[in-house]
């Protein structure tokens, strides 16, 4: 028996209620497994990891020179969300959405929330995803967070928390999808029997999500994508996603401002562009508003934006919410712009910048994570736990230096999932992003990206950091 | 289509097709190698000159072997028309264009890199004459993958003109090999060593059998390269090429055949029609090799218009 000595600990499990019991959702999954040998699993895991790198399923690390591509490893064991936990998850998404939606509107028009004092004017200006010049812009039908992929996780009494939001250009909802085709041909009999919800449907509504920007005047419309390029380390993504959605992949060299609408250069001469799916930072999109220095960008783009002849997806400015203090504040959000109490909660979160908290977060370094407001990634990051006093003494240091760029929050102990690593099932921790679109109306693909620290006892599970990923199965109601 | 995007698909073509003509010239000169008479020294020089990249062959080995010359065409990162290099540009192309072409273009160019870069890895000196071979097969299900997966549309056409135009210029140098490979001696011109070498020439380029079916006399460097050079219907010939580059070329513009609007057309127009109207003997008058030598420049400008009426992202006045 493979489970019989799998030990969920003192964590919350995903597959499993206790030692040697799986939750309902799980049964036959794990009845699954054990009917089959360890050598069968182990070549079953090697083909999908070997059918996603066919595919050329691949991220570049930035800091790797051997090579630049990477296949994301992939574990076999799916984790499982069961239908009434989706129920709330899904409720508690949109409604989080929607208010952040408000926010986004609110802080680029009459900033009504600073002014009924629920967020201080300096936290907003301070927050570097905040642009001055996005002030007045009125998006096409008031969207400004078009796709989101909040990160989610669940401490060790399976509470669900919402870790952060995403709300500039996540990435990795790719992998969901590849993930779920090579997970058919992995266990094509458990799909048969256990009714989970589909995913394919996301390039489908992300193609509506973005037509939806489209003035209605126009009648044949060009959506294209906006990749950096081929060193970016999403680009599989953003070449799987425009070929999903059987539109124009482009980068800022095939594009310019002419005649005050983008376009971009054809073999036919300029053809022009009416929404953009940007997978670029608001920072480098316009080299004549933002960072003179970019490369990447259109100058000129942000004028054709402002005069409505250009949908963006997401609109420009929207990374002030990305800001993790800022973050702390969306319970307020919700509870200010919808009047209603947050379904999801909000890891608690110290905030250095004032004074109590931040004796408090100094006093306890041992204990907390502490991140640096602006970063993601996995970058730039205390783990108190892990660290050593001299780290804990380097960050005590830069937090004194600039407290405004630094919030703690309590080390969570992660939710996990049964893991094949070599020949046996460990415990590894996991988180999940779903992918939330908001167009016509809001809308949450069933199911999400479940990324998993394989190193043992880590709670790192980004990609960028050793991270590997699992299909999310999400049950039908 | 984007500048960009078919700029791509057309240098995808271009290198794919390259790296399987390096392989073919390789294995000429293999082949010849084999038929010398004992005691003539293998010549792995005529290799060299006809790749065209002399100079940084002796800047890299200093010297001629048989080890070098391989090493230098078939994994030397450093030589761009390496096959490796080839490879890891086609797949660095193909990676850019992935949206466009069908995934199952890409699933081969990734396959088929893989395999190179296994190949150039491994410890073990490949078998030459099976690692040419496989490279030639994986360049065909490439072609034949991307005739029943893409649809003929602008970017199709793009890599057919790519392709044919690369076809036709590796044609030209495969010729040129058995230029600069010697005889024992001017009295061996036309004796059984030299018709030997000429039929692993023709062998080289798959064309031995189709040659064989439309004459049949006994193998005469005339009639070689009357079949490599001007024969409408073999698929490697350089008029066939030729022809084929053009018909894309129009497909894309639109503009009826045998009218122009732009230098591309025009020059490739008029590369077609000498070659329509050439004969064989006025070749040889001339010189083969001189007349290849004149060919490779023609198809290297029809290139550069190429790249200047279709490809190049110069920034605009605005």
């Amino acid at each position: 028996m493979k489970f019989s000595n799998y030990d969920p600990g003192q964590f919350y499990d995903e597959l499993f209620e206790s030692q040697g019991i799986p939750r309902a959702d799980a049964q036959t999954l794990i009845d699954r497994i054990e009917s089959l040998t360890m050598p069968e699993l182990q070549r079953r895991q090697r083909a999908a990891q070997s059918a996603l790198f066919k595919m050329g399923v691949t991220f570049n690390v930035y800091s790797d020179d051997q090579g630049t591509e990477k296949i994301f490893p992939f574990d076999i064991v799916p984790r499982i969300v069961s239908a009434s936990e989706w129920k709330t998850l899904d409720k508690g998404l949109k409604q989080r959405i929607e208010a952040l939606n408000q926010f986004l509107a609110d802080i680029y028009g009459d900033q009504k929330i600073v002014k009924d004092g629920i967020i201080p004017a300096e936290l907003i200006e301070s927050a570097s995803g905040f642009h001055k010049v996005c002030m007045g812009l009125k998006p096409p039908k008031g969207i400004w967070c078009h796709i989101t992929g909040s990160d989610l996780v669940r401490d060790r009494d399976g509470n669900w928390l919402v870790l952060e939001d995403n709300l500039r250009c996540p990435s990795g909802v790719s992998y969901v999808l590849e993930n779920r085709r090579v997970m058919k041909s992995t266990f094509p009999q458990v799909f048969e029997t256990v009714p989970i919800r589909p995913v394919e449907e996301y390039p489908c509504r992300l193609l509506d999500t973005l037509t939806n920007l489209v003035p209605d005047h126009i009648t044949d419309p060009t959506v294209a994508l906006l990749s950096p390029g081929i060193c970016n380390s999403a680009y599989f993504e953003h070449s799987f996603l425009a070929q999903q959605m059987g539109v124009e992949l482009v980068e800022g060299r095939d594009l310019v401002v002419v005649d005050d609408f983008l376009q971009m250069r054809t073999t036919k001469g300029l053809r022009r562009v009416d929404v953009l799916y940007r997978r670029i930072d608001d920072d480098f999109i316009d080299p004549t508003v933002f960072r003179s220095d970019s490369l990447l960008g259109i100058p000129g783009l942000m004028d054709v934006y402002r005069k409505g002849r250009l949908g963006l997806a997401n609109a420009l400015g929207t990374g002030v919410a990305d800001d993790k203090v800022i973050y702390a504040y969306v319970p307020e959000m919700i509870r200010y712009y919808l009047n209603e109490e947050p379904l999801l909660s909000n890891v608690p979160t110290y905030l250095c910048w004032d004074p109590k908290q931040q004796d408090h977060v100094l006093q306890n370094l041992d204990k907390l994570v502490v991140k640096a407001a602006n970063e993601s990634g996995g970058y730039g990051m205390l783990i108190g736990p892990h660290s050593t006093p001299e780290e804990q003494e380097d960050f005590a240091l830069k937090i004194k230096a600039n407290p405004r760029n630094y919030i703690a929050q309590p080390t969570l102990d992660l939710s996990r999932v049964p893991t094949l690593i070599e020949d046996e099932f460990q415990g590894c921790h996991v988180d999940l992003r779903p992918y939330v679109l908001y167009g016509k109306d809001i809308f949450v693909n069933p199911g999400g990206l479940t990324r998993v620290a394989l190193k043992k006892g880590s709670l790192v599970v980004n990609s960028s950091q050793g991270g590997g990923s699992k299909d999310t199965w999400v049950i039908c109601e | 289509m984007l500048s960009r995007v078919a700029n791509s698909i057309y240098w995808l073509n271009r290198y794919i097709e390259r790296a399987e003509n390096i392989a073919r010239f390789s294995d000429v000169n293999f082949n010849m190698s084999l038929d010398m008479p004992m005691g003539m020294v293998q010549q792995w020089d005529p290799l060299i000159m006809t790749s065209g990249d002399r100079t940084l062959f002796f800047e890299r080995y200093g010297k001629v072997t048989p080890e070098n010359v391989i090493r230098f065409l078939t994994f030397d990162e450093a030589y761009p028309n390496s096959i490796l290099s080839c490879l890891n540009s086609a797949r660095e192309n193909a990676r850019s264009v992935r949206e466009i072409i069908s995934s199952e273009m890409w699933q081969q160019v990734n396959n088929f890199y893989h395999f190179v870069q296994d190949a150039a890895k491994s410890d073990k000196v490949p078998n030459w004459p099976s690692f040419f071979d496989r490279v030639k097969l994986e360049s065909h299900l490439f072609v034949g993958i991307t005739n029943v997966t893409m649809t003929h549309n602008e970017g199709w056409h793009f890599g057919q003109m790519g392709r044919f135009l690369e076809r036709a210029e590796k044609t030209t140098r495969i010729l040129d090999v058995k230029y600069f490979i010697l005889l024992p001696s001017v009295q061996d011109i036309g004796s059984t060593l030299d018709e030997l070498q000429w039929a692993a020439l023709l062998r080289s380029t798959s064309a031995y059998e189709m040659y064989r079916k439309q004459d049949l006399q006994r193998i005469n460097p005339t009639a070689v390269a009357k079949f490599l050079l001007l024969d409408p219907a073999f698929p490697r010939s350089i008029r066939f090429c030729i022809h084929r580059a053009e018909r894309s070329l129009h497909h894309i513009t639109g503009t009826p055949k045998g009218t122009w609007c732009n230098p591309v057309e025009r020059n490739l127009g008029k590369l077609r029609s000498d070659l329509d109207y050439l004969m064989i003997d006025e070749v040889v008058g001339t010189g083969l090799h001189e007349f290849l030598d004149a060919l490779q420049s023609r198809i290297n400008n029809v290139d550069d218009c190429i790249f200047k009426m279709f490809f190049d992202l110069k920034p605009l006045d605005v």
